[in-house]
């Protein structure tokens, strides 16, 4: 029978009895800040941070997802600016925050442009593994 | 009502299939439990994390092992 817990992070399905689930939201809006907060969250994806998932269908309260993110030990909330809609999406969902960042708290100005830096982003993305570490 | 316990094998799975069987007799509910172990079949449940339940080919539980008392509300409701 295989080990679950040796599961190789490519796999669709992560076995919990290995570690922490981690699910990471992000705004995503549509302002500089809020597509640092998708960028990053796709970068903390790929580092193997955690699981960048959709917080549209936590929004639409679409059920599958719902559990999903039940599930998860920890959730890293990610929003452009301090109308905070990722935020108060996970909040109206009973879903606690474990991690937060606020991209226009880190010094970023939000603008309604979309030309962000790779220094930008790594930035975002260090700020959220010192809040976890 | 079919009970699909979805895991690899883990020591959490496991504790989900007895809890889950615990909570049928509990409820007095009948139902058919099938482990599903492969990644594959598991997967297109879509669920993230395991060990998971679905029921009638629902997802109620996914990443956690909850409580018999919870799996009984969670085998009512679904009972109707």
């Amino acid at each position: 029978m295989a080990d679950c817990c040796s599961t190789p992070k490519a796999a669709p399905v992560d076995c919990c009895c290995g570690g922490e689930s981690v699910l990471i939201f992000a705004c995503s809006g549509g302002s500089n800040v809020g597509q640092l907060t998708n960028e990053a969250a796709k970068k903390l994806d790929q580092g193997g941070v955690g699981k960048f998932y959709c917080l549209a269908g936590i929004g639409g309260d679409i059920a599958g997802m719902m559990v999903n993110a039940e599930g998860a030990d920890r959730i890293i909330a990610l929003d452009g600016c301090d109308v905070a809609c990722a935020r108060k999406t996970l909040e109206r969902a009973n879903l606690p925050i474990s991690c937060y960042v606020v991209v226009t708290d880190e010094g970023v100005e939000k603008g309604h442009h979309f030309a962000i830096s790779d220094e930008e982003v790594a930035g975002l993305c260090a700020r959220v593994q010192e809040l976890l570490a | 009502m079919k009970i699909q316990i979805l895991g690899t094998g883990c020591p959490k799975c496991k504790k989900l299939a007895e809890n889950t069987a615990a909570a049928l007799q509990e409820a007095g509910v009948s139902a058919e439990i099938e482990k599903v172990s492969e990644v594959a079949e598991i997967a297109k449940f879509k669920v993230l994390f395991t060990p998971a339940l679905a029921i009638d080919g629902e997802v109620k539980v996914a990443g956690k092992v909850p409580d018999v008392k919870k799996l009984v509300e969670i085998i009512k409701a679904a009972a109707g």
